[in-house]
């Protein structure tokens, strides 16, 4: 500790370098900060909210895209431990133009009177869910859509059909808010969509939400919903709300792949940048090095002192790269997200640990090296290097 | 008077260990950048080479997808009698009514099973297809519950070999061949018996698409018009390279991801490669004192320098391209939110993408080089010479 203020001076002798040093690392660990947190985000699970914990889906094993016999809900409802079971209905359809993607936002039926039963964390005003509970051609949508498109209550929204073969003409009765994650949908009533299919289609449910009682049910229920309907033409699948949003992410390829070997790059660019520069640092001063031992600096000391410096600069880099990944951070939770995880997106303590460490041993393992050898080097030969 | 190159490359060489950790570092940004443009060239390739030019793809109106389209057996009918689609030798029009859905199967890379289409088509279907070649065993026949699957599938999927049954619909469906098509998003479908398909899904009379072949260029687009406008109809017509040229977006996340992470190890590596011109500037100050003395200019210390920053980087390109050859035909492949099924392809480490990714060591080693060879050049002659 008494050598801090040596290795500080050090550490200043050539401020530019350090200066481009620490800028490197930083920008590099700034990189894989945010790689972790999306990482830590997508497969340890951020504690999802409250009302979500709670909540499972369960869709056709084969494709989200095949229906369920509308009867599975009398059936999931009598599994123990569920509370509610919503059934709704992926609508899709184009909402004016397509190639704008703004335009593009979920839009889905669902029974309007279970709705607000299931999405605990649903905000909206009294009256206004009345409103649209009492219109059949009534829709609510998120606070964050309105925001987007201008919806104001009693708005016509008009969306034109691709997978169900009618038109929605819609009016906004009101605008709900969550307290984290989805509010850019539009929900509207599940008697609508009955009203406008014919024969056999109307029993059919695109897919079920449900409500268990306790978070401690939710594993349970998943098993007991699917083992119902393993021999029936069509077999469930049944996860977590949490689980059901991930398996979009499959689509883009292997994501956790994806991922690792891109923090695997960036940790090994770090540690190139770091051991070059101290390499460089250290054999500009071996003479120094020789007048510290003149000086009665033992070995050790003169080790330490090196790792130290080292250390240190790693540290700062780390420092200053946390503080641009969580303003990355921020700006990624700002940018139009395929998946809820990338909204709440923030450097977790584990995330933060993790990479504060790998810093600081990144700057002692690429100095180990130059500075043993100059630990190593006699007094005589040290004092008369010359670079 | 310009500085041999030669000086530069021996102070490379003398520097070895520096130049090749701050190449090695060029070189790993450089591979990630060209790792991600492969798969999203790979991808473009798959769907740019499929479809054929006299084909057109019909399709309920306002449907993106064969998969939400729901075309209807009576509107196929209208369709056959239109003018300007080509007749094989037994004068039927060739003009395909086909299903398509989707399956899920386990694969090799997940247990879980991932989503597959299957097409259902009749004798038409398969004739049209005349790029689609047999490679092992036999197409199916109608009216029988049988599956052929095309190359793609049979390589990552173990059900989906001859012989072995798969489970869809109402039941077990053999398959009993194995075909290739040059088209290559043709080799990610399952094809089976339209009727066959349509009865387990319970779709006799909505099934999917009409694919129609033209007879020539001009008939191609009239047919295109005539379908499009036709309000009895309400569908909507395009040719099946569009269709599918409009899919090969799927590699958007991945090229965005790519291209993000990329940029930023970009600069973190233009400060390494300042971090190393400079050291290699202070270490050199006395030559440089010495070069002046003897008539260079400012001008060819900069060059000099520059062009040393440069070599270094195109070393760390090079490199960094060797890296990445490995993945080249690399098979993998992705979901696509147009079919809801998965696409495979190859990875493709093309001649454009090698310049590129050159091009991006380039610029790295310039804007690296460029404040400390400017450093260099500003030296004075005496102090320069003075250095230790």
């Amino acid at each position: 500790m008494r050598y801090l203020s040596l290795i500080l001076k050090n550490s200043l002798r050539n401020r530019r370098r350090s200066f481009l040093t620490i800028s490197s690392l930083a920008i590099s660990l700034c990189l894989l900060g945010v790689m972790m947190a999306l990482y830590y985000a997508l497969f340890f699970g951020a504690p999802p909210g409250p009302g979500q914990a709670r909540r499972l889906v369960v869709r056709n094993k084969i494709s989200i895209v095949f229906p369920m016999p509308l009867y599975y809900r009398d059936r999931i409802r009598q599994v123990q431990g569920v509370e509610e079971v919503l059934t709704w209905q992926w609508y899709g359809g184009t909402y004016k133009d397509n190639r704008d993607t703004r335009n593009m936002f979920p839009r889905m039926a669902a029974e309007a009177d279970k709705l607000f039963t299931v999405y605990t964390d649903y905000r909206i005003p009294e009256e206004q869910k009345k409103a649209f509970q009492q219109d059949v051609a009534g829709c609510i949508v998120g606070e964050a859509l309105a925001r987007r498109l201008g919806f104001k209550l009693g708005d016509k929204i008009l969306v034109k059909g691709d997978i169900f073969p009618f038109d929605l003409d819609l009016t906004v009765r009101g605008i709900y808010s969550t307290a984290e994650g989805d509010d850019e949908s539009m929900w509207f009533q599940w008697k609508y969509l009955e009203n406008a299919l014919r024969g056999s289609d109307r029993l059919a449910a695109g897919t079920f939400t449900i409500l268990a009682r306790s978070e401690s049910e939710v594993a349970r229920i998943g098993r007991e919903v699917d083992a119902l309907f393993v021999n029936s033409p069509a077999q469930t699948k049944t996860e977590s709300e949490y689980a059901f949003g991930l398996s979009f992410l499959a689509f883009f390829g292997n994501i956790k792949i994806i991922l690792m070997s891109i923090c695997g790059a960036v940790t090994f660019t770090i540690l190139l940048i770091s051991a070059n520069t101290m390499a460089m640092s250290v054999r500009e001063r071996v003479r120094e090095v020789g007048i510290l031992k003149t000086l009665g600096f033992t070995r050790e000391s003169i080790l330490g002192m090196l790792l130290g410096e080292s250390a240190m600069i790693g540290l700062i880099g780390g420092g200053v790269g946390l503080i641009l990944a969580l303003g990355l951070c921020a700006i990624v939770r700002q940018a139009p997200a395929f998946v809820q995880q990338t909204k709440t997106l923030t450097i977790q303590p584990p995330v933060l640990a993790i990479l504060l460490t790998l810093s600081v041993m990144i700057g002692l393992a690429s100095a180990v090296i130059p500075a043993w050898n100059a630990a190593r080097t006699g007094i005589l030969d040290a004092l008369r290097f010359t670079d | 008077m310009k500085i041999p190159f030669s000086y530069n490359i021996r102070n490379l060489i003398v520097r070895k260990t520096t130049t090749i950790m701050t190449a090695l570092g060029i070189a790993l940004t450089v591979a990630v950048l060209l790792a991600s443009m492969a798969l999203v060239e790979g991808l473009k390739v798959a769907f740019t080479q499929s479809g054929h030019p006299l084909h057109i793809l019909v399709m309920r109106k306002g449907a993106d997808a064969e998969l939400s389209s729901n075309f209807e057996r009576s509107v196929f009918r209208d369709i056959v009698f239109k003018s300007g689609i080509a007749k094989n030798a037994k004068g039927d029009a060739l003009a395909s009514l086909e299903m398509v859905t989707v399956i899920n199967l386990p694969s090799v890379e997940s247990p879980e099973g991932m989503n597959l289409s299957v097409r259902g088509i009749t004798p038409v279907g398969l004739e049209i297809r005349d790029d689609a070649r047999l490679i092992q065993g036999r197409w199916m026949e109608f009216g029988k519950r049988e599956v052929v699957v095309g190359e793609s599938i049979a390589k990552r999927y173990p059900d989906a070999r001859i012989g072995n049954k798969i489970k869809f619909g109402r039941g077990d469906w053999e398959v009993v061949g194995i075909f290739k098509s040059e088209q290559l998003a043709r080799n990610s479908e399952i094809l089976t018996d339209l009727n066959q398909a349509a009865a387990d899904f319970e779709r006799e009379n909505v099934l999917s698409s009409a694919l129609i072949r033209a007879s020539d260029d001009v008939a191609r687009q009239a047919l295109i018009n005539d379908l499009s406008t036709d309000p009895r109809l309400n569908v909507k017509a395009q040719t099946e390279k569009e269709y599918y040229a409009a899919q090969s977006n799927s590699g958007m996340l991945i090229s965005f991801l790519g291209t993000f992470v990329a940029t930023i190890m970009a600069i973190g590596s233009c400060f390494a490669a300042m971090n190393t011109m400079y050291a290699a500037v202070a270490r050199r100050a006395k030559e440089i004192g010495t070069l002046r003395v003897l008539g260079f200019s400012r001008f060819s210390i900069l060059s000099s320098f520059l062009i040393e920053s440069v070599a270094l980087a195109i070393l760390g390109g090079l490199i960094g391209i060797l890296l990445v050859l490995p993945l080249n035909n690399l098979s993998t492949g992705i979901g696509s939110f147009v079919t809801f099924s998965e696409i495979a392809f190859q990875l493709r480490v093309s001649p454009s993408i090698m310049l590129t990714g050159l091009i991006f060591a380039i610029i790295i080693g310039a804007f690296g080089g460029l404040l400390p060879a400017a450093n260099a050049a500003r030296q004075q002659i005496l102090n320069a010479l003075r250095q230790i």
